[in-house]
């Protein structure tokens, strides 16, 4: 066993591990945050993304050693509880989701996008994702979502909750049907 | 009556936020390996590493402290997943018939330990049947029979041969398969990622032997399913429950990806063969077809896979004379199963390239050989079905044709390394013939004192269910679609509304919905449904699906209404090839489909985006190796699907052309979306004088394509 000090989500913890316990499993077995999932096993698909010290790591390839005296950002730790970050909330406005197991992994990888690149073009986000795979939406709402995110990041702006994104039924962009 | 006339809709039409948004860009959602259980165990599926053969010995080499082994010997009930025929065994007893063929299940509560146990199995080996179509033992055979196929060729001035084969398809769900089971109070509860609730109880029910509330089965939050999480949790879950009744403890059973690769179920390979005899002008008069289908190991839902693409094997064409002929053949490979599409991809990619060959062989314009011969209203499909006014194929076909600018393009693209292709099609809604009568779903509504409670065993699996259900329900109740909520399907808590497959979930399940709305309406008698709950409590709807009538169908013969209604589509494929590599890069897709009525559009049109995405990758890379009848690329690695950078701009034109029998017109919309991408993607390929007939379309066979053609005096410039 080896002994750890991991600051997540801004709280520091110490644990004793196997040094070949790999980080995402610390996250979701011995810290409990769930939200990091496991897909592939062979970091193709991205659903275990984090942030670690400022850069987005698949966290089934980083052993939880690695990520001593580090500082993790999971999803859990991009908003405070009940409100939302600007991407949480252009996913949810977009639909950039379907099935939701993408989700967390691809939100990480577009944070970490839009931090390096704040205006990004179409091309340079599927570029910038192009390493977390989603079976459900070919891409385009999770595209839009992470173009809206970007506008509205730059901008100083109230906080928005989660109720008042509950609450926002009428302001749903409404297309005409599609003819 | 149509449905559609129901004046100004205040949810449907409208895009809606999803039900199950918050929780799942918060990471809040919990999916089944997000739960943990008090003195919980991780469970491991020990499995064959032959082909076929028999078991001849096992040995548990290992130090057993701490462990639970279960085998056949431990099942208390029947020894067979119940299906369509009793034949897959949980656990094999003697006889081994495929690669990773579950023989032994092991528990523990260290995953490290569990991982490290050796179990050696020893086999008296056989020869395996690896070839569909040299395989002695056909699962089902069913013929469709349409006027007399001889008259149909001796009308014919020309006719045209042509086969066609298409690869495995692996779903990559990106939540593989798991389940955990729970003993508690002499029962137990599975939960776990799965589409039927009710196939999973059914399963065990037989297999445990017992009555049907000492089990208990609850979907989890699901990551995807696309058909492979139809039938195969009923496996899972058979698994998780020996070892937790034999350890009386819960037990975990989360597959990694390879295993999800190698031991579940994927889209069956079809070789298809097409003989049609056509007038010099285009018009069909004779269309035969033989389709063999490889089915795997065990029967599965292979018989009803086969019927769905036999029934669409003709395609969206007119034509009197028709005959198909349809097998499902056993080899000795892990059984084929339920896949988005459900055998029509298999039978349409074939069809819609053998048009395209037609075209060429004629020398007419592929467009105007598909307007000569689409289904018009009144026209009769290979069964005999006439269809009605929502009938939209040729409406489909032009759209399509505008829309993506098709001529222009065409001319454009001439002589270069781009192409321009296009496929019609079709997908029957819901259960072929009389099954949604035989199924009898039900679905329930509850007034609680939240507001109005959506009781279905209808699975979300990201399609959008709760949402869309939810805007059923609160416009034929005349409520905020905010006072709708769904529950997560539990069979101890909900009724049996049939699995969540067939493009049926709205146009079926939502349909009884809205009858047990306008029933709720009723009964509130005019007060709110808060003012009715003070008054009087709660209150609960139930209402059962009811066969439209003047629908018939015959199974012994294959003669009849096929489905009650039909989506139409049709998609248009630019393509690239890479004169190096033979990699073909799609640059555009342009998808019209007729869904009937779009409850929520931008879920409609995430349901085209993420099938047509899949399609693309069913046309050009996903590629299932498979080497003595074992998948060799199993892991995501060297098995590839669409990326973002894979995907091209999809440009999705939704047309609302009424069914009598969903609700507010809707048809189904989850498969019709991966059967058109292929033949598209192969008819753009082809339009640069290559003659491709295969998919997956890899570098390799496309090579080989034009290798072929380079031999030939027919064969047209290939600019590379």
């Amino acid at each position: 066993m080896t002994s750890i000090s991991v600051t997540v989500n801004g709280a520091t913890r110490k644990h004793d591990v196997e040094p070949r316990m790999l980080l995402v499993h610390y996250l979701r077995e011995v810290l409990g945050l769930t939200g990091t999932h496991v897909g592939c096993d062979t970091s193709q698909c991205g659903a275990c993304c984090v942030c670690v010290d400022g850069l987005v790591v698949k966290s089934c390839t980083v052993l939880a050693v690695q990520a001593n005296g580090s500082k993790v950002t999971t999803i859990e730790g991009m908003s405070a509880p009940g409100l939302l970050h600007p991407l949480q909330e252009a996913f949810w406005e977009e639909h950039g989701l379907q099935c939701g197991f993408c989700t967390p992994g691809m939100i990480m990888a577009a944070d970490d996008l839009l931090r390096r690149n704040p205006t990004p073009t179409e091309e340079e986000i599927r570029a910038g994702l192009d390493g977390n795979l989603c079976r459900c939406t070919g891409y385009h709402n999770i595209v839009k979502a992470v173009q809206r995110a970007a506008g509205r990041m730059g901008q100083t702006r109230d906080t928005f909750t989660i109720d008042a994104m509950a609450g926002k039924t009428d302001e749903f962009p409404t297309p005409a049907a599609k003819h | 009556m149509h449905a559609s006339k129901i004046a100004s809709p205040l949810a449907v039409g409208r895009n809606v936020p999803r039900k199950d948004s918050a929780e799942k860009v918060a990471g809040a959602a919990k999916y089944v390996d997000d739960l943990v259980f008090p003195g919980m165990l991780y469970g491991r599926t020990i499995r064959s590493t032959i082909p076929r053969g028999r078991i001849a010995a096992t040995r548990l080499a290992f130090d057993q402290r701490g462990f639970v082994v279960a085998d056949y010997r431990d099942i208390p009930g029947r020894n067979v997943v119940a299906l369509i025929e009793d034949d897959q065994p949980f656990l094999a007893e003697r006889e081994i018939r495929h690669t990773a063929e579950p023989i032994l299940l092991l528990a523990h509560e260290s995953r490290d330990l569990l991982l490290r146990a050796h179990v050696e199995i020893g086999y008296e080996r056989e020869n395996p049947v690896l070839d569909p179509e040299s395989s002695p033992t056909a699962f089902k055979s069913l013929a469709i029979d349409k006027g007399e196929i001889e008259d149909g060729f001796s009308e014919a001035d020309i006719i045209i041969e042509g086969e066609y084969r298409t690869g495995h398809q692996e779903h990559i769900y990106i939540e593989t398969n798991g389940v955990i089971a729970v003993p508690q109070d002499g029962g137990i509860t599975l939960l776990g990622s799965m589409q039927c609730p009710f196939y999973v109880h059914k399963a065990l029910k037989s297999m445990l032997g017992w009555s049907d509330e000492r089990i208990r089965v609850v979907q989890t939050e699901t990551g995807g399913g696309f058909g492979g999480k139809e039938e195969y949790p009923s496996l899972i879950a058979g698994h998780a429950a020996l070892l937790a009744l034999k350890a009386n403890r819960p037990v975990k059973i989360v597959y990694d990806r390879a295993e999800d690769m190698i031991a579940t179920t994927k889209r069956h390979p079809a070789i298809v063969r097409h003989r049609t005899g056509v007038k010099r002008d285009g018009r069909l008069t004779a269309m035969d077809i033989d389709i063999v289908m490889d089915a795997g190991a065990y029967v599965t839902l292979s018989p009803v896979v086969l019927s769905r693409g036999a029934i669409h094997a003709a395609g969206p064409y007119r034509c009197d004379h028709v005959r198909v002929r349809g097998r499902a053949m056993m080899t000795n490979t892990p059984p084929n199963g339920a896949f988005r599409g459900f055998g029509a991809p298999q039978t349409q990619f074939a069809v819609e390239v053998h048009m395209e060959r037609i075209a060429e062989t004629l020398g007419i314009d592929p467009v105007k050989l598909r307007e000569t011969n689409a289904f018009r209203p009144g026209d009769t499909t290979s069964t005999g079905q006439i269809l009605g006014e929502d009938c939209s194929a040729l409406d489909v076909l032009r759209r399509a044709v505008r829309r993506s600018g098709f001529r222009t393009r065409q001319r454009r693209y001439a002589g270069t390394n781009r192409g321009i292709g296009l496929a019609l099609f079709y997908h029957g809604s819901g259960f072929t013939g009389g099954g949604e009568v035989r199924l009898a779903s039900k679905a329930s509504l509850g007034l609680t004192e939240r507001g109005v409670q959506i009781l279905v065993a209808s699975t979300e699996i990201g399609q959008g269910t709760r949402t869309m259900h939810a805007q059923i329900v609160a416009d034929a109740l005349g409520v905020p679609f905010d006072d709708v909520y769904p529950v997560q399907p539990d069979t101890s808590n909900v009724p049996d509304s049939g699995p969540t497959v067939a493009s049926r979930t709205c146009m079926v399940v939502g349909r009884i919905l809205q009858q047990c709305a306008e029933e709720m309406k009723t009964r509130l008698g005019g007060m709110t449904p808060r003012e009715f709950f003070a008054a009087h409590g709660p209150m609960i709807v139930t209402s059962e699906y009811e066969g439209p009538s003047g629908i018939k169908w015959d199974d012994s013969t294959y003669r009849g209404d096929a489905y009650s209604t039909y989506a139409w589509a049709c998609d248009v494929a630019e393509v690239e090839i890479n004169p190096d590599t033979f990699e073909v890069r799609p640059l555009k897709l342009t998808c019209v489909h007729d869904i009937g009525k779009a409850i929520h559009p931008v879920l409609v049109a995430g349901q085209i985006e993420g099938g047509t995405a899949q399609g693309i990758g069913y046309a050009l890379i996903e590629q299932v190796v498979m080497r003595e009848g074992s998948m060799a690329n199993a892991q995501l690695t060297n098995y590839t699907i669409p990326t973002t950078l894979d995907t091209p701009p999809i440009d999705v034109v939704i047309v609302e052309n009424p069914s009598r029998y969903g609700p507010h017109g809707a048809k189904g919309v989850g498969e019709l979306p991966i059967d058109g991408p292929a033949p598209a993607i192969v008819n753009a390929v082809r339009s640069i004088g290559i003659d491709l007939r295969e998919i997956p379309a890899v570098p390799e066979i496309v090579m080989k394509a034009i290798d072929l053609g380079k031999g030939k005096t027919d064969a047209r410039h290939v600019p590379l």
